[in-house]
């Protein structure tokens, strides 16, 4: 784990940054650890990209430090400070063909000709981009593109690398692909990643740490588990991954076992026999719905997703919840059938969690 | 969309006809400038190289030749410079009249070339002549570049706009200092609205002359000043039937050039 980093590849402290009279940074600290894969997580508009644009260098914050490996580069210039960055839109210089582009880092940097050759060649094999050398940009795939973007700044054999939100323009295929091929990447080059996605299964997959940010400031900073399984704030609960509210604590979808009543079959509203066992104290007496927490209630919606199938349900406290069952055995012919069931759910008390409510969307009494 | 046999024949006939009335009288030119007619009798009495032998060896040509040539060159050249410093100014920093400057720079195209011929020989009777320079070339070459300065600003100005800052803050991403970025990624992504402004700024030079004529003393006599001159010497016609000819030949290459950058030819990204 990274709690305790006595040498912080980046370290930032009480950062903040105003656009005339928003803030899109409000106090951020922050420890990223040598050759950890971080990610910051937020929404359009949380500051997440601001924040990495103030480590490259491209802003100039408002009040704060931001320190590289121990050195403060708050006011240094881009080309000053140990960083690379890949861009959203790669960004590569459409006059000069690949190899050049690839290049260009060393080439201002004053090495010699065969060597920057040498590693450029190096750098796109490693991104397995071989035989394109001579190709300009405008005639690459953008996966392609993606790969030159990433040479590019790894030639340079940079302490850190910035990633903003690189995967962002791929479909999802190749999205899917570049991720292996990026956590791979960093695993082998042993370079510190901060990576910037709006994309909470990007995150959660590829991290190490993630920070999730909202509004300009970071709501939790943790491991993906911690944060999936352990959300600080009613913002992290409800932007990564999906939580339900089942009276005062809240459980997420995958971890509610569903199970139809056994007369259920005619559906409607037609009691069953275990109608009176509402609850959280009920307790497991068939094979469905297992946990230690019970309650009963009606599906509302059924939505067959392939692999899984996803079931709304209407419970008697009031509740609605959402709950995703995999499709081990069941085919779509059999989950559809299911709307309007009654159901029982069940869960176990561990996967309980709760946040600090706030505001008016207070869970309502059970 | 569709048009009706009729409509497009029309349209066809007035399109020919439209032509016709440019190229018509340029095509006279063309060839009366190897008539052997020396009253350019129509039709032709035979073909003769009579008139261009002369006119190359005419010095008055020779050096209104060369000084247009300069006037274009070193207007172009000021141009370019002032131009492309002032698009940056504009396009990539806040600054208290911002707007007026860009109007400032562009508005000369817009004013009447005796307007700003009256006004510059007056600056430069007032300003220059204490300081012992006279109306000369140099003064041809300021008075151009008041006008040429416009369409170097306006390429650059549309370029910078559309391009953005995102490839120079890759470069200094890479390490390059502000110095590098602009030879390596800057100037390379403007060479195509530099050459197109650039051959634009010469064109309206080397056919300038109400301008010139005000701010070009006895010694500097372009082009347009020298062909106006002799316009009417039944002696010097058919030799500048020969220069107009050859300037016809001439324009077709920037003409040429310009269209090609502009369509945007893969090899100038």
């Amino acid at each position: 784990m990274f709690s305790v980093m006595p040498d912080s590849a980046v370290r930032i402290r009480d950062l903040r940054k105003t656009f005339g009279s928003v803030e899109a940074v409000a106090g951020v600290d922050l420890d990223i650890g040598d050759g950890e894969f971080f990610s910051m997580l937020g929404p359009s508009g949380s500051g997440k990209t601001t924040v990495l644009r103030m480590i490259a260098g491209f802003e100039r914050p408002t009040s704060g430090t931001i320190e590289l490996g121990g050195r403060d580069v708050t006011s240094l210039a881009p080309f000053d400070r140990d960083v690379n960055t890949v861009f959203q839109d790669y960004a590569l210089f459409p006059h000069l063909d690949v190899l050049r582009n690839v290049e260009y880092g060393l080439k201002v940097r004053g090495v010699p000709r065969a060597e920057r050759r040498e590693r450029a060649r190096a750098a796109l094999r490693s991104v397995r981009l071989d035989g394109l050398d001579g190709r300009r940009p405008a005639e690459l795939s953008g996966g392609q593109r993606q790969r030159v973007a990433l040479a590019r700044a790894l030639v340079n054999e940079p302490k850190v690398l910035l990633l903003d939100e690189p995967l962002g323009a791929l479909d999802l295929k190749l999205r899917e692909e570049m991720q292996v091929e990026l956590k791979s990447i960093q695993r082998r080059a042993g370079i510190t990643f901060v990576f910037v996605t709006h994309d909470q299964e990007e995150a959660l997959t590829l991290s190490d740490r993630v920070a999730v940010l909202d509004r300009g400031r970071i709501e939790q900073v943790g491991t993906p588990a911690e944060v999936y399984e352990r959300p600080a704030t009613a913002f992290v609960a409800g932007f990564v991954g999906t939580s339900n509210r089942i009276g005062a604590v809240r459980v997420r979808p995958e971890k509610i076992h569903v199970g139809i009543e056994p007369d259920a079959g005619s559906g409607g509203e037609s009691g069953g026999p275990a109608e009176d066992g509402p609850g959280r104290d009920g307790r497991a007496e068939g094979g469905a719905g297992t946990g230690d927490r019970h309650a009963f209630g009606t599906v509302a919606e059924v939505v067959y997703a392939g692999p899984a199938t996803r079931f709304v349900i209407d419970l008697e406290s009031g509740d609605r919840v959402v709950a995703l069952q995999q499709n081990l055995r069941t085919s779509s012919m059999d989950v559809t059938r299911h709307r309007g069931a009654r159901v029982r759910i069940g869960w176990h008390a561990e996967h309980e969690f709760s946040v600090p409510e706030t505001g008016a969307g207070t869970a309502p009494a059970s | 969309m569709t048009l009706s046999p009729a409509a497009r024949i029309a349209l066809r006939a007035v399109m020919a006809l439209g032509l016709a009335v440019i190229y018509v009288p340029l095509l006279v030119v063309l060839v009366n400038s190897v008539n052997a007619d020396r009253a350019f009798g129509w039709p032709p009495s035979g073909v003769t190289g009579r008139w261009w032998s002369r006119a190359l060896d005419n010095e008055g040509a020779r050096t209104a030749v060369l000084s247009s040539l300069k006037a274009g060159l070193g207007a172009t050249a000021i141009a370019l410079l002032l131009g492309t410093m002032a698009a940056f100014a504009v396009a990539r920093y806040r600054f208290f009249g911002r707007e007026a400057v860009s109007l400032a720079v562009v508005l000369p195209i817009a004013l009447p070339g005796i307007v700003t011929g009256i006004a510059l020989s007056n600056a430069f009777q007032v300003v220059l002549k204490p300081l012992g320079i006279g109306l000369g070339l140099f003064t041809v070459i300021v008075g151009h570049a008041t006008f040429c300065v416009v369409t170097i600003f306006n390429n650059v100005l549309a370029r910078l706009r559309r391009t953005g800052t995102r490839l120079e803050e890759a470069s200094a991403d890479l390490g390059a200092d502000p110095f590098r970025t602009f030879w390596h990624v800057t100037l390379p992504g403007l060479r195509s609205a530099l050459l197109a402004g650039g051959l634009l700024s010469f064109a309206l030079s080397f056919d300038e002359i109400i301008v010139t004529t005000f701010t070009a003393g006895p010694g500097a006599r372009t082009l347009p000043i020298w062909i106006f001159d002799n316009l009417f010497r039944p002696n010097q016609a058919p030799v500048v039937n020969v220069v107009a000819a050859a300037l016809i030949v001439l324009s077709v290459v920037p003409v040429y050039l310009a269209q090609r950058l502009s369509s945007g030819g893969r090899s100038m990204l």
